[in-house]
């Protein structure tokens, strides 16, 4: 991993965690905040492939544990996971095809929203699935998927430049 | 070659499956051990305090200004006519007031007779601007920008606006994260003022939506009604005693016809909450404290 690429993977997680924490809870919308941590995890798994889905998850997740998790680790090895199976789609990602990109990030906050109400809500005895389904996990899917549409191209608009660079002071090394 | 390690020209790489193993493992002992000891970060909570939360401080300060300013704008107009309505009300509370003054005298001499502690007016308390609020849409937790090197510590009760927010339930050096109490994974142990009756008080994602938290485990003899006023109660080890939280909103019967469960209504509005006040006496001082109720009782002798 070259020193561009570093700088950039740390300020765009640094970046989406505060746009997240502070600037999106005044944006909110009936109490509900856009998932940016899951745009980005995704993004960067199918854009470059497992190992860095891997590292950007375990990373998001780690500073969503201290700052919001009641035990530390959970968010981390969730966003992980996350990471790693968008990790998979990186064989089938063409940088001008939407429909992959929104998808993936679509099903990877509807699986953070049903994990989370699985292992946080459902096994100390909150039952109404339908209440929590409708009224946090699909308006955050939405208000995601909104977000993602502007967020997405930016993150990709820098990932394809920083490729770029990479080919070309590949070729000048051969 | 080994599959572990394969050569891509001079460098070594680990394929992701491997990094994903090791990773898992270190994300579940983290998971065990934070769940099983007290360790909760130690360097880590310096290391965001460094990265994240000068950002987060600045950026909330800017949300702040431009909130203020977009909200000056729109509300000169309802000022100017608010305006004319408040002298005159300024000058019916002026005469209100002198009224009042006289009765506070008295207020005070009478509470001098009864040795009366005039709730919790006494507590020292320390002024802190919310930066943040939790990144998930889960739980209701928020950072405030002060942390030990104010003087706090976790367990310290927050409170606003004269009701109970929550209390510090994590700390760094510059910021601290407060548990509100409508968070759905917190419980307060409480009492009703009136009759002292002991209850639960639970934070409900799904019922604060009405803007209401959920009681349970309340015993008591049909004098506790609609409307009465429920404090943080004296038996609470993290919690100091007679703190508001707000009003019993409804009441019914458990199946159990033992106890009673219900709502209340909290006493901060959580929706619009931008500074609080952190109250640095803690409960379970126990040498201060015992010595205090000791010199009370020995008073009241």
């Amino acid at each position: 991993m070259n020193v561009k690429r570093f700088v950039f993977s740390a300020v765009t997680i640094i970046f989406s965690f505060i746009l997240q924490s502070c600037v999106f809870t005044r944006l909110s919308f009936g109490g509900i905040i856009p998932n940016l941590l899951i745009i980005i995890t995704a993004s960067f798994g199918f854009m470059r492939g497992e190992g860095s889905g891997i590292t950007i998850g375990f990373i998001s997740g780690l500073l969503c544990d201290i700052f919001s998790g009641s035990v530390l680790g959970f968010y981390a090895l969730l966003y992980m996971c996350i990471g790693y199976v968008n990790g998979k789609f990186a064989r089938i990602f063409y940088p001008m095809e939407l429909r992959l990109p929104l998808l993936a990030i679509l099903g990877s906050d509807f699986t953070y929203g049903m994990v989370c109400y699985i292992l946080l809500f459902l096994l100390r005895g909150r039952f109404a699935i339908g209440y929590y389904f409708l009224h946090i996990i699909v308006p955050e899917m939405v208000y995601t998927i909104l977000v993602t549409i502007v967020y997405y191209p930016l993150i990709l608009l820098i990932n394809t430049r920083l490729e770029k660079d990479e080919q070309r002071s590949a070729k000048k090394f051969v | 070659m080994s599959p572990i390690v394969k050569k891509k020209g001079e460098r070594f790489t680990l394929p992701s499956k491997y990094v994903l193993l090791i990773l898992t493992a270190v994300c579940v002992s983290l998971m065990v051990i934070t769940f099983n000891t007290d360790f909760s970060g130690g360097p880590l909570r310096d290391v965001v305090g460094v990265v994240i939360v000068p950002f987060e401080n600045g950026v909330s300060a800017a949300g702040g200004y431009l909130k203020t300013r977009s909200e000056q704008l729109a509300q000169i107009r309802d000022l100017l006519a608010e305006n004319e309505a408040l002298q005159s009300q300024i000058d019916e509370l002026t005469i209100e007031n002198t009224t009042l003054q006289q009765e506070r005298y008295e207020l005070t001499y009478l509470r001098d007779l009864y040795a009366l502690d005039s709730e919790y007016e006494d507590y020292e308390k320390i002024g802190a601007r919310i930066i943040a609020k939790d990144s998930g849409n889960w739980f209701s937790s928020f950072v405030i920008n002060k942390g030990t090197n104010d003087g706090l510590a976790v367990d310290m009760n927050v409170l606003a606006a004269g009701g109970l927010v929550g209390r510090i339930e994590e700390i760094g050096p510059n910021w601290a994260r407060v548990l509100g109490i409508i968070s759905d994974n917190s419980n307060v142990s409480a009492m009703v003022l009136s009759s002292s009756d002991h209850m639960i008080v639970s934070g409900n994602l799904s019922t604060y939506a009405k803007g209401v938290i959920d009681f349970s485990q309340l015993v008591d003899s049909d004098d506790v009604v609609e409307g009465d006023k429920i404090v943080t109660s004296n038996i609470s080890d993290k919690y100091l005693p007679g703190i508001l939280i707000g009003y019993i909103s409804t009441i019914s019967n458990d199946s159990n016809n033992l106890t009673k469960s219900g709502f209340i209504t909290p006493a901060v509005d959580f929706e619009h909450l931008e500074e609080v006040l952190v109250i640095t006496r803690q409960k379970n001082i126990p040498a201060e404290a015992t010595g205090q109720v000791e010199e009370e009782t020995a008073s009241e002798e």
